[in-house]
């Protein structure tokens, strides 16, 4: 969705300002929902496709006033209500008001080391070749969907060429919403930095990312 | 959202706080799960991991030859794996170009090599900025290239999770893969800062 995550290219932002020798975290609560959304997510009830699609479905001006913590847990109260384990009034009152959903797995600290450092791959194989070649030309899609997508627009309707051929992946697009792993193979896309910021873009600047098959056409 | 019982706290401890009482209560989420996460992202994975991926590639040519070739074996060799660490490249910085990671939608970031972002990672100056004017970023972090060296951005829009392996510091040839390790910082392997000078510190 053309919504406000995506942010390459916008203006207007300010500094970086990187704070010298930054602390981990920032508040107590930050740690909690750190740990909180992570846990969450192990339950297998929502992709990790489907949470970064709720962070983005804030409203604009709520996404650019929160920090990113404050994103994570209105996305993270979010889900849970939608995927009926928590209600509104719970949320409201801070308690429990009886059992809910029964998740289909709840981490136990004694798998937190086992389960962090295993990961959740989402390389998947394809059967059908890839389509594309490390050389080819291609355009991205000018597509904007309501739905997830991660071709950001910056790259849309763009002419770049493969620079990697990367296997199967989990697509996103669909994954989000219900749709399935329904794999692509996965592309390395270079452009050059004046296609995508025109003329006044300086020499020598070139902007990757990292795309599926869905988003490309061949560009001759 | 009200939460009256908790009105002498600030706003976020108290929601927070709330949340997480709820799925403790309904027995969603494990209190001393969360302890072992953060436990884990404050003191066990964090950038040295990547500090000695980056040593070892210096040190090491045949590594080197690895990490390009299959960064997620190279670095799991070393007992860095998992969770946002699960696909990775390495992209090597040269005289000709500087690699630069943001990821413009979100967050992304590796997490097993680096341990979780700076806020400033995951924010929409960097965020926005990255992609159309890294120069002026650099310039941000203090970084100056040379006017004809090549910078190439990488927005991880994927899975895939990229780690710079920052040119080697002249002066260094005496170091050994610890003392390598102490000059390669953070923000070198995001590409937003250099590898250390032998003596300086960041």
């Amino acid at each position: 969705m053309n919504g406000p995550q995506d942010l390459g290219g916008q203006m207007g932002f300010g500094p970086i300002a990187p704070e010298p020798d930054e602390p981990l975290f920032h508040a107590a609560w930050e740690k909690r929902a750190m740990g909180m959304t992570v846990a969450a997510g192990t339950m297998g009830q929502w992709t990790i496709d489907e949470s970064r699609f709720q962070r983005e479905s804030l409203a604009p001006a709520d996404y650019y006033a929160s920090s990113y913590y404050e994103i994570w847990i209105k996305a993270l109260e979010e889900l849970l209500e939608r995927h009926g384990f928590v209600d509104a009034s719970e949320l409201s009152s801070g308690r429990a008001n009886g059992p809910g959903a029964k998740p289909k797995r709840v981490l136990q600290a004694s798998e937190v080391e086992a389960v962090l450092a295993k990961g959740f791959a989402c390389d998947r194989p394809v059967e059908a070749q890839p389509r594309f070649a490390v050389g080819d030309r291609v355009r991205t899609a000018n597509r904007h969907p309501e739905t997830h997508t991660r071709l950001p627009r910056y790259a849309r309707d763009k002419i770049g060429t493969v620079e990697a051929v990367h296997g199967g992946y989990v697509f996103p697009d669909a994954n989000a919403h219900g749709g399935g792993e329904a794999p692509q193979h996965l592309y390395s896309v270079v452009f050059d930095g004046r296609t995508l910021w025109g003329a006044d873009s300086k020499p020598g600047l070139t902007v990757s990312i990292d795309a599926w098959e869905s988003y490309l056409e061949p560009a001759g | 959202m009200g939460h009256d019982h908790d009105n002498d706290l600030d706003p976020m401890t108290a929601r927070v706080r709330a949340l997480e009482t709820i799925l403790v209560e309904k027995g969603l989420v494990e209190a001393a799960a969360i302890d072992a996460i953060v436990e884990t992202y404050e003191h066990k994975v964090g950038p040295r991991n990547g500090a000695k991926v980056v040593a070892k590639a210096w040190a090491d040519p045949k590594f080197a030859g690895w990490l390009a070739e299959d960064a997620t074996a190279a670095i799991a060799s070393l007992g860095y794996t998992g969770r946002q660490g699960e696909h990775m490249r390495a992209v090597f910085n040269s005289p000709e170009q500087h690699h630069l990671v943001v990821c413009t939608l979100c967050s992304c970031y590796p997490w097993s090599v680096l341990g979780l972002p700076p806020v400033w990672y995951k924010s929409p100056p960097y965020r926005s900025r990255a992609v159309i004017d890294p120069r002026g970023v650099l310039a941000e972090f203090g970084v100056e290239l040379l006017a004809d060296t090549q910078i190439r951005v990488w927005d991880s829009t994927a899975e895939l999770r990229y780690l710079v392996v920052p040119m080697r510091p002249a002066g260094t040839e005496n170091l050994d893969e610890e003392g390598l390790a102490d000059l390669v910082t953070r923000d070198s392997m995001i590409g937003t800062g250099l590898a250390l000078s032998p003596g300086a510190k960041a």
